[in-house]
């Protein structure tokens, strides 16, 4: 019976995730996968039995650890979820994730200890997948920490890179594998417990440091991962089948999603996470500024920049997170509409790693009412800036750099890019001349057709709308 | 060793249903899947009130007690944050 629930627990959540692969199905699909997970819990609860088939009695102790569990959780989870801000999305993952692993790393743990309270012996079948779940899960956690503090602003984006890095991290990643070699030759005995979740944890921390701030939507795809894999890895030591199927489920995605995102970049997995991308290579920077000081960079007013769109037939706006950060998206569709009303085409080219996350921009442009129909992808979109007007880069630096298809020495050299330099004409809303968020300087801005327009992107738009009103 | 190989077979299945469920998502629903996919890692929350049955000791109380908190808010705050954001989708269609 318990089984047999699990499985229609697992189905609901594969036809859920099924149907999230499609905008007409995915509220439905997602409440298909709520109720799914809804089953399993209540299934765990009520129906759960031992090792000889015996219902498990809930003791009054193991009721008052689960309720207080479930009524925190849900209460920290209902909050979160209703206040995080759609800007903050990909730390607020991040952070999930983390969450996840350390729950896997834990139910790990104290099955083990479960096991040594009641003398039974543990298998290698069990201690090997529960080391597996401390390692992943540990790792998840702490990795994800670095990410949401990197994300959240907390510590700096660039990369951290000192002497001796890799070795170091291949040392630690050497003594985690010896505590788990331990751990399944003793697996009753806490101490080589300790010595793993110490050794995943600096191991989840050092090797999210070294990687830079414009990697982190991989990195928070690859943990996704990770938290599926911990999740599966629990569900062999409990021997349940809803935790290893729907682990191995989020595992999948996970790596999908990763994969994607590292071609967006055209990078391979092991360069994002053993590169140390977007650090300052030495005297890169000071010749960097030199070229953008000797290239002559044309400044505008807002004002100049609503005459020139006033005019134009079609226009291209390239929304990269600064302007989401500077929450121009509402402005920004205003002055679109301002735009189509004047007769003129407008569309939105959306970079495969705009934002901080896979799709991040789509969801950010959803929620300042952008329609979808106007929302294009990269390669539908770059045959078209030749036959733009203006191409509008708001807050997008690096996915706009005609370096990533000139330059081999550039750091983002092969990178695909947004052609945004062949429309008539470019203007690129930015704050200053700082780097992105990968740390490297922009061609772009000090060409013929560009014409900079500096301050803060929802001022900027708001300012270029009252000059759109007064032409 | 039986119920291991039982249980290997699940995983493997169960990785090539991921991969063949997710690889056609759209990019406009990556982040809500991301999301979506992160609530259902928080599955572990079955296991974790399985051990917590199961615990006696003090020290395995408050840690199940722990685990089952980490473990919900990431099923709950996953799902409900993804239905926030498949929401805005979804009135940007109405329009």
């Amino acid at each position: 019976m318990e089984n047999l629930l699990y499985l229609l627990s697992a189905c609901l959540l594969i036809v859920g995730l099924k149907m999230l692969g499609s905008p007409k199905t995915a509220v439905r699909g997602h409440a298909i996968g709520a109720v799914g997970m809804l089953i399993a819990a209540a299934v765990a609860l009520l129906l759960s039995q031992d090792g000889e088939g015996v219902r498990l009695e809930i003791s009054r102790n193991s009721l008052i650890a689960i309720g207080v569990g479930l009524i925190v959780g849900t209460l920290v989870g209902i909050i979160v979820s209703q206040k995080v801000q759609m800007t903050a999305m990909p730390q607020m993952v991040a952070l999930f994730n983390g969450l996840g692993g350390a729950a896997s790393a834990l139910v790990a743990a104290i099955d083990l200890f479960n096991k040594e309270a009641a003398n039974t012996t543990v298998e290698p079948t069990l201690s090997v997948p529960a080391a597996l779940s401390v390692l992943i899960g540990g790792v998840t956690l702490t990795g994800s920490t670095i990410a949401f503090a990197k994300l959240q602003g907390l510590i700096g984006g660039r990369p951290l890179v000192y002497p001796l890095q890799k070795t170091l991290n291949l040392l630690l990643l050497l003594g985690a594998v010896a505590s788990c070699c331990w751990l399944v030759s003793d697996p009753l005995n806490p101490a080589p417990l300790y010595c793993l979740a110490g050794a995943a944890a600096m191991l989840g921390v050092l090797s999210v440091l070294p990687i830079g701030g414009a990697d982190m939507p991989v990195v928070i795809s690859l943990l996704n991962s990770y938290s599926g894999l911990a999740a599966s890895a629990a569900g062999f030591v409990l021997g349940n089948n809803i935790l290893i199927i729907a682990g191995s489920l989020v595992g999948a995605s996970g790596l999908i999603l990763t994969k994607i995102m590292c071609k967006a970049m055209n990078r391979s997995l092991a360069n994002v996470l053993f590169g140390a991308f977007g650090k300052a290579p030495e005297g890169a920077a000071e010749t960097g500024k030199a070229e953008a000081s000797s290239g002559t960079v044309k400044s505008g007013s807002p004002e100049d920049a609503a005459m020139i769109l006033d005019s134009a037939g079609l226009v291209i706006i390239v929304p990269g997170y600064g302007m989401a950060v500077a929450q121009a998206q509402h402005a920004t569709r205003e002055m679109a509409d301002l735009l189509q009303k004047n007769d003129c085409e407008v569309k939105y080219a959306i970079h495969p790693v705009a934002g901080r996350m896979p799709g991040h921009m789509n969801v950010l442009l959803a929620e300042a009412d952008v329609p979808y129909e106007q929302l294009y992808d990269m390669d539908q979109i770059n045959s078209e800036f030749a036959q733009a007007d203006v191409a509008l880069v708001i807050g997008a630096n690096d996915v706009t750099n005609p370096a990533a298809k000139t330059d081999p020495s550039s750091p983002i050299y092969g990178m695909p890019i947004l052609d945004v330099e062949n429309a008539r004409t470019v203007m690129v809303l930015k704050r200053s001349m700082n780097p992105g968020f990968a740390g490297v300087d922009n061609e772009l801005y000090g060409r013929d057709n560009t014409m900079m327009i500096f301050g803060d992107a929802k001022d900027t738009v708001t300012r270029i709308v009252s000059g759109l009103k007064d032409l | 060793m039986a119920e291991l190989v039982t249980a290997l077979t699940v995983f493997a299945l169960a990785v090539f249903v991921g991969f063949e469920v997710i690889t056609k998502v759209p990019p406009t629903l990556h982040t809500p899947l991301m999301s979506g996919s992160n609530a259902i890692s928080g599955i572990t929350m079955v296991g974790a009130i399985i051990v917590c049955l199961v615990a006696s000791s003090t020290l395995t109380l408050v840690l199940g007690a722990l685990a089952v908190t980490l473990a919900t808010v990431n099923v709950v705050g996953g799902f409900l944050v993804t239905h926030r954001m498949l929401a805005m989708f979804k009135s940007r269609k109405k329009n």
